[in-house]
C-alpha cells in the first residue's frame, strides 16, 4: 500500500548553523497510530515543522497521500491537521468563533454543526463563549485541538497533546485519538510520557540528535529489544558473586540478599537452566523468584544512552 | 482561489476591530479634530487663503491623508506582527491559502478600516468648515488607492519587526516627519526654492497633492504624477511581499 506520508532523505540545519535533521527517510501508513520519541531537541517538532509547511527544509523531499507538499501545498495542507507543542492561542476571541475561523482558513463551508460536533466531543461546548485567555492550560490544549480537528483532516499531527494535562483529560485525548483512528486518521503523535506511546501507538520511531535510530512496530520493538530479569531471593546473602557462577550475567543487590539474572527472550537458550544447575552445585538456595521484562520506557532510555 | 480563506481572514481581522471600535474611531477623529482647532483656526485666522481656498478647508485633504499613512500602516502591522508575536501564525502557515489569498484578506481588512476612518475624519471636519468635493471619484480612489498600498507597507513592516519598538519606530520616525514635511499644512510653494526641490524627493509630498486636487482643484505637482508615484509604491510593496512569501523571510525558519 502506498504511504499516506513518505518522507526521503529530508534534512534541516538552521540558520544558526545548527543541525536539527541529518538524512531522514521515514513512511507512515494510512490509518495509524505513529509515535515519535526522543529527548529534548531531538529535531521532533522540526520534522513535523517541515512536513506541516511552517519550517523550510534544507534538503530533501516529502509526498502526502502521493502529492508533493511544495508543488500541491493546497491538497496537502487540507488533510492535515496540527496541534502545535506551544500553546499559541488567540487571546481575545471565544473558542466557538476561533474554531469556526479556522475551518474557514482550510477552506471548508461554514458549519455550525459540525463546529459543535467538535467541541462537544472535547467537551468544550459550555466554553464556547468563554474567552480563549480565560482558560486554563488544559482547556486551551483542546481548543487548540479542536481548530485542528475542525477542517476534517485524514492526518492529525499531534505534539506533545497531553504535556501538562492531568491524567483525567489524558485519559479523554487517549479515547478521543482512539475514535479518530477508527474514523481512519492517520495520527502521528510525540510524547515524552512512554506509557502514552505503549498504549497508543501502533509503531514507534525513535530519534535522537536529528536522526532516526529506530521506526519499528511497537510489539516487535518490545519483543525485540525487551530484556527480561529474573531475580533470585537467596536464603542466605553473599560477600560477592561465587567463582563458579562468574560466567553468567548476574548482579548481586547491595544487601547480598538477591541476585538479578539479565537475559535475551529472543536467544535460543536463555541461559536459566544452566544457571540454576550452576548455582546448585556452588549450593546457594534461594526461597523465592520472580521474572520481570522491561518496559518501552527502559527500552527508549537503552536506545537513547547507546546513541550517545 | 480559497475564498473562504480570504473571507475568514477579512472577517476576523473586522471583528478584532469592532471589538475595539471605540479605542479604533475615537482617538484618530480626536487628535484630527485637535489638528483642525489648532492648526486650522488658530493659525486660519492669520493666514486667510492658501490659492484662493480659506486655509480651514485648504489642510482638510492633508489630514486624511495623514491619519490615512499612518492607521493603515499601524493597523495593518499591528495584524500581522500579533500573529507573529502570540505563534498563532503557525495556523496561517499550515492552511491551504496562497500569499496573495492572505495579503488580501490582511491589507483588505486594514484597507478597509482606513477608508471607513478617512471618511468619518471628512465628515467631522465638514462640521467645522464647508467643504466642496470637485471631483469625488478621483477622491475615492485617491483614498482607496492610498489606503491599499499602506496596508501593503505596514504588512511588511509587521514581518520584519522583530519587537513592538520596531512596529512603532517606522511610523514615528518616517511617516510623521514625511507628513509633515509633505505640505499637509501648507503649500509648497511658500517653501525657500531650495527646500522645494527638496519637497519633491518626498513620496508624500504627491499623495497630499493628488488627493488635495481632487477637492480643489488646486495642486503643486501634476496630477498624473501624483498617480503614477501612488501606483509605483504600491508596485514595490507587492514584490516585496511577493518575495517574503516566496522565501519565507522572518516567517518560516
Ligand atoms: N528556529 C530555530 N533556530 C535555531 N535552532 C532551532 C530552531 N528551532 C529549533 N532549533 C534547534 O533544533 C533542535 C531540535 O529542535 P526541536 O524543537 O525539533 O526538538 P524536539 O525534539 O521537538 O524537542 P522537545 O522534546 O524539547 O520539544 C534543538 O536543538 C533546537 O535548539
Ligand atoms: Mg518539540
Amino acid at each position: 500500500m502506498q504511504p499516506i506520508i513518505s518522507v526521503s532523505d529530508v534534512s534541516k540545519t538552521y540558520a544558526t548553523g545548527h543541525v536539527a535533521l541529518r538524512t531522514i527517510n521515514l513512511d507512515i501508513r494510512e490509518g495509524e497510530i505513529f509515535a515519535l520519541l526522543g529527548p529534548n531537541g531531538a529535531g521532533k517538532t522540526t520534522l513535523i515543522g517541515i512536513i506541516c509547511g511552517l519550517i523550510n527544509p534544507s534538503s530533501g523531499h516529502i509526498t502526502v497521500a502521493g502529492h508533493d507538499i511544495v508543488r500541491n501545498y493546497r491538497t496537502v495542507r487540507s488533510m492535515i491537521g496540527l496541534v502545535p507543542q506551544e500553546l499559541s492561542t488567540e487571546m481575545f476571541e471565544t473558542v466557538f468563533a476561533t474554531t469556526a475561523y479556522t475551518r474557514g482558513l482550510f477552506g471548508k463551508p461554514k458549519n455550525s454543526a459540525f463546529v459543535e460536533k467538535v467541541l462537544r466531543d472535547l467537551s468544550l461546548w459550555d466554553k464556547k463563549d468563554s474567552r480563549i485567555m480565560a482558560l486554563s492550560g488544559g482547556m486551551k490544549r483542546r481548543v487548540l485541538i479542536a481548530k485542528a480537528l475542525v477542517h476534517e483532516p485524514r492526518i492529525l499531527f499531534l505534539d506533545e497533546p497531553t504535556a501538562g494535562v492531568d491524567v483525567e483529560l489524558r485519559k479523554d485525548m487517549w479515547n478521543v485519538i482512539r475514535r479518530l483512528r477508527d474514523d481512519g486518521v492517520t495520527v502521528i503523535l510525540t510524547t515524552h510520557y512512554i506509557e502514552e506511546a505503549e498504549e497508543m501507538a501502533d509503531r514507534i520511531g525513535v530519534i535522537t540528535k536529528g536522526e532516526l535510530i529506530v521506526v519499528q512496530e511497537k510489539h516487535e520493538l518490545m519483543r525485540k529489544l525487551g530484556k527480561k530479569q529474573l531475580v533470585l531471593e537467596l536464603q542466605k546473602p553473599l560477600d560477592a558473586i561465587p567463582a563458579a557462577l562468574q560466567k553468567h550475567a548476574l548482579e548481586l543487590a547491595p544487601t547480598g540478599t538477591s541476585l538479578t539474572f539479565t537475559y535475551d527472550t529472543q536467544a535460543e537458550r536463555t541461559g536459566i537452566t544452566a544457571l540454576l544447575a550452576d548455582m546448585r552445585e556452588a549450593g546457594i538456595g534461594f526461597k523465592d523468584l520472580a521474572t520481570s521484562q522491561s518496559s518501552l520506557e527502559d527500552i527508549f532510555v537503552d536506545l537513547v544512552r547507546q546513541s550517545r | 482561489m480559497n475564498f473562504q480563506a480570504v473571507r475568514a481572514i477579512y472577517g476576523f481581522e473586522m471583528a478584532r476591530w469592532g471589538r475595539t471600535l471605540t479605542q479604533s474611531v475615537v482617538s484618530p477623529v480626536l487628535s484630527t479634530s485637535l489638528y483642525f482647532v489648532v492648526f486650522g483656526t488658530a493659525i486660519g485666522s492669520r493666514i486667510a487663503e492658501v490659492d484662493g481656498i480659506a486655509y480651514g478647508a485648504f489642510i482638510v485633504p492633508g489630514l486624511i491623508m495623514m491619519m490615512l499613512l499612518t492607521e493603515s500602516t499601524t493597523n495593518s502591522a499591528f495584524g500581522i506582527y500579533f500573529r507573529r508575536f502570540t505563534g498563532t501564525i503557525y495556523e496561517l502557515l499550515s492552511a491551504p491559502v496562497s500569499a496573495f489569498e492572505i495579503t488580501l484578506g490582511y491589507v483588505g481588512a486594514a484597507a478597509t478600516k482606513s477608508v471607513i476612518l478617512g471618511l468619518i475624519i471628512l465628515a467631522t471636519a465638514s462640521l467645522f468648515v464647508p467643504i466642496h468635493i470637485a471631483h469625488p471619484f478621483w477622491m475615492l480612489a485617491f483614498l482607496v488607492l492610498t489606503a491599499v498600498t499602506f496596508s501593503l507597507f505596514g504588512f511588511i513592516i509587521g514581518v520584519w519587526a522583530d519587537g513592538f519598538e520596531k512596529l512603532q519606530i517606522v511610523p514615528m520616525l518616517f511617516l510623521m516627519p514625511l507628513t509633515f514635511l509633505g505640505g499637509t499644512f501648507y503649500s509648497i510653494k511658500m517653501l525657500p526654492p531650495f527646500w522645494q526641490t527638496i519637497a519633491l524627493f518626498n513620496p508624500i509630498v504627491y499623495l497630499i497633492n493628488g488627493f488635495r486636487w481632487s477637492f480643489y482643484e488646486i495642486s503643486d505637482v501634476n496630477v498624473a504624477v501624483s498617480l503614477g508615484m501612488t501606483l509605483c509604491f504600491l508596485s514595490v510593496c507587492l514584490v516585496v511581499i511577493w518575495w517574503i512569501f516566496k522565501t519565507g523571510y522572518r516567517l518560516k525558519p
